[in-house]
């Protein structure tokens, strides 16, 4: 891992059992951890073939090498924290308990869809969730996220914002008006770079100056915080230090999470840009799943009998969100003018009937 | 009635809205401790605090976006804009994030947020100042777009556009900051996408909005002293467009100028004329004319600037050409 050159989290640190602390996961929700994972990574593996297949069109970006990252981060957070993050979305929605049968289906562009079929796969939303999208600009859900934790400083919540970026967006400017806006107005939000190395195509080397990228919390004045975005207790015990720092602080931090994806920017995406060697080096060296269930398995939390069930859950799940996918209805073409415009309750409806 | 300014119209809606209710907050550059650009969020902060209150860093699109994250989370945020002309910088956060997020979600978030400040030309001020955006905004799907004329309706679209659920661009015109007008006392609300017949006349309808009200209205009175009737229609809010009104004054005067300060090339302009001539072919006597900023970059020298301008000349002229 680089070291950063950023400010150190200031979580305080506190005895005992305090809320501080990161809670010692029992073993069965230690093996939820990899359960998911797993799931995600089955997941997109039927998506990628559904494409294949044509049956999902437009863009999708699997989140296949990252799982860690969302499962990890998202295990520290309360239900009704919020979470936002950008395009490859698929992996965050499912880690936060969206259902496989929804997520699919909006990947096939059904009314069942988790955006009844009006997002995509760069457009997932669960608000019942927390999950606010699911969005297809780099960087732009970034204000976004500064806005969320506002409204829950403002309202008193006391809950808190993650929001995931990619390392390519972290030349956006709308990042760095997020960053000063959430560091200068103390907003309980934390910013999460997936760094996967890679722009799309273009390596980071080609695209970013000033390393690691987590220096760029050093200008506003923000915690920065790194973790390996392979192993997934690393991920939760980084982020547990920021989520307190935006809890019972109120302020922001930055994390920068190595990982690395296997497979293309999107399904459109050749690959050209790296070798077949570099992925499987990768892949060898340091797998999620299979690091995290080595681990499971000398802490005799995990059986390889057991692993094999949740291997054939997971599938199962999948296959089943293709199946419900599938079966669903095409949305109605009338729903194409539906979900403009929220109902007015404080003044008249003031529009004229759609088509007049 | 009390005659009160513009601003002061404006800023009494904020401070009526913000008193109604506590999830409506204001921000912007210079909106609090400055007490406004405009002067027109005047006494606010000290009205309702730094918490409601909140002076921004020059960051657009920091500060736009963050106010449409907030109105996710059910917050009412009124994002002022120094100058429309400076909500290019943020044009993503509006766009994709107010004008989509619904939609894009299969309805299920609301986006009670208002984007407002002010906008125009002819005060010398170049061309990254001078820009009337109603036409780039009005082409969003989910967008509200309101710009008013006179203090009342400046005060009563305001309150309502604080009130409705959705997105709004609320885009006032510089040189009308001062402009004085009756304002009815209270809580009196103008519903958004009604135009206002400011001038009846019988010949020749003038259809505006914003400061080119009042360039029609100067038109009128022209075109009085030479014995022509012109109808004055004051658009008020450009999207949704009020059709049936147009429509009225269009079969009962049969011809039509459009008078508009923003650019021609897919100006507002071109769809109400669109609009008209679809519905209302059999009234018209004569093509329509428009009458646009010229298609230029705003120059800064008053009498280019001015030659730039629609002006109540240019519209008389244009008028009578309809008149044969």
């Amino acid at each position: 891992m680089a070291s950063s050159g950023a400010k150190k989290v200031r979580s305080k640190e506190k005895p005992g059992n305090s809320p501080a602390m990161l809670p010692t996961l029992t073993p069965s929700e230690r093996v939820d951890l990899l359960r998911k994972m797993v799931l995600i990574r089955r997941f997109e593996q039927k998506a990628a073939q559904a494409f294949m297949q044509a049956k999902i069109r437009g863009f999708c970006h699997l989140y296949i090498g990252q799982e860690a990252v969302a499962v990890g981060s998202i295990s520290t957070l309360h239900p009704t924290d919020a979470v936002i993050t950008a395009y490859r979305d698929h992996g965050h929605a499912l880690a936060r308990g969206m259902s496989s049968r929804e997520c699919m289906a909006e990947l096939f562009g059904k009314i069942t869809g988790c955006s009844r079929g009006k997002g995509g796969s760069m457009h997932f939303f669960s608000k019942e969730k927390h999950f606010h999208g699911g969005h297809g600009i780099v960087g732009g859900q970034t204000p976004l996220a500064a806005g969320i934790a506002f409204a829950q400083k403002y309202n008193g919540t006391g809950e808190v914002t993650v929001c995931y970026l990619g390392d390519g967006a972290v030349n956006q400017g709308a990042f760095h008006e997020a960053l000063n806006l959430a560091a200068l107005w103390k907003l309980p939000v934390i910013y999460v770079i997936e760094n996967n190395e890679y722009s799309m195509g273009t390596h980071q080397s080609r695209s970013s100056a000033g390393y690691p990228l987590v220096k760029r919390a050093d200008g506003y004045d923000m915690a920065g915080i790194t973790a390996n975005g392979n192993d997934v207790d690393d991920v939760r015990e980084k982020m547990w230090d920021a989520v307190q720092l935006a809890r019972t602080e109120s302020l922001p931090s930055l994390v920068e999470i190595k990982t690395y994806r296997y497979r293309g920017h999107s399904m459109s995406d050749p690959g050209n840009y790296r070798t077949k060697e570099e992925i499987a080096e990768r892949k060898k060296e340091s797998e999620p799943i299979s690091m995290f269930k080595e681990r499971l398995y000398k802490e005799k939390v995990l059986t390889e009998k057991e692993y094999e069930e949740i291997e054939r859950q997971a599938v199962a799940e999948a296959e089943d969100a293709i199946a419900f996918a599938e079966a669903s209805a095409e949305p109605e073409v009338a729903t194409v003018f539906e979900d403009i415009h929220a109902p007015e309750d404080q003044i008249a409806e003031f529009r004229p009937p759609i088509g007049s | 009635m009390a005659v009160i300014t513009m601003r002061e119209a404006l800023n009494q809606a904020l401070s009526e809205e913000m008193e109604r209710d506590g999830r409506v907050i204001l921000m912007g550059e210079e909106v609090a401790e400055y007490q406004g650009a405009y002067k027109v969020s005047s006494g606010l902060l000290q009205k309702f605090g730094a918490k409601r209150v909140l002076d921004t860093p020059i960051s657009e699109s920091g500060f736009a976006g963050l106010g449409v994250g907030a109105a996710m989370q059910g917050l009412r945020p009124v994002v002022e804009f120094m100058t429309w002309s400076f909500s290019m910088v943020a044009y993503d956060q509006i766009v994709n994030n107010a004008g989509a997020i619904r939609y894009m979600s299969g309805g299920q978030y609301s986006i009670p947020i208002v984007f407002r400040g002010s906008s125009g030309a002819g005060l010398q001020v170049g061309a990254t100042h001078s820009h009337t955006p109603e036409n780039w905004y009005a082409n969003v799907p989910a967008m509200t777009v309101i710009t008013p004329a006179f203090p009342d309706d400046a005060k009563g679209l305001l309150k309502s556009a604080i009130r409705s659920n959705n997105p709004v661009c609320f885009i006032e015109n510089e040189k009308l900051y001062g402009f004085k007008g009756e304002v009815p006392e209270g809580d009196v609300l103008t519903t958004i996408g009604q135009a206002r017949i400011c001038r009846e006349g019988s010949q020749v309808t003038l259809i505006a909005n914003s400061a080119s009200t009042h360039v029609a209205l100067a038109s009128a009175e022209q075109l009085a002293a030479d014995g022509i009737s012109a109808e004055v229609v004051d658009l008020r809010t450009i999207k949704p467009l009020d059709i049936p009104t147009i429509l009225a004054s269009v079969v009962k005067t049969s011809r039509v100028v459009i008078v508009e300060e923003n650019k021609p090339f897919a100006g507002w302009g071109a769809q109400v004329a669109y609009e008209i001539q679809h519905r209302a072919f059999d009234s018209l006597d004569a093509p329509i004319e428009r009458v646009t900023g010229l298609d230029v970059p705003q120059p800064y020298a008053r009498v280019l600037e001015q030659a730039v301008m629609p002006s109540a000349e240019r519209v008389t002229e244009a008028a009578k050409k309809t008149l044969g």
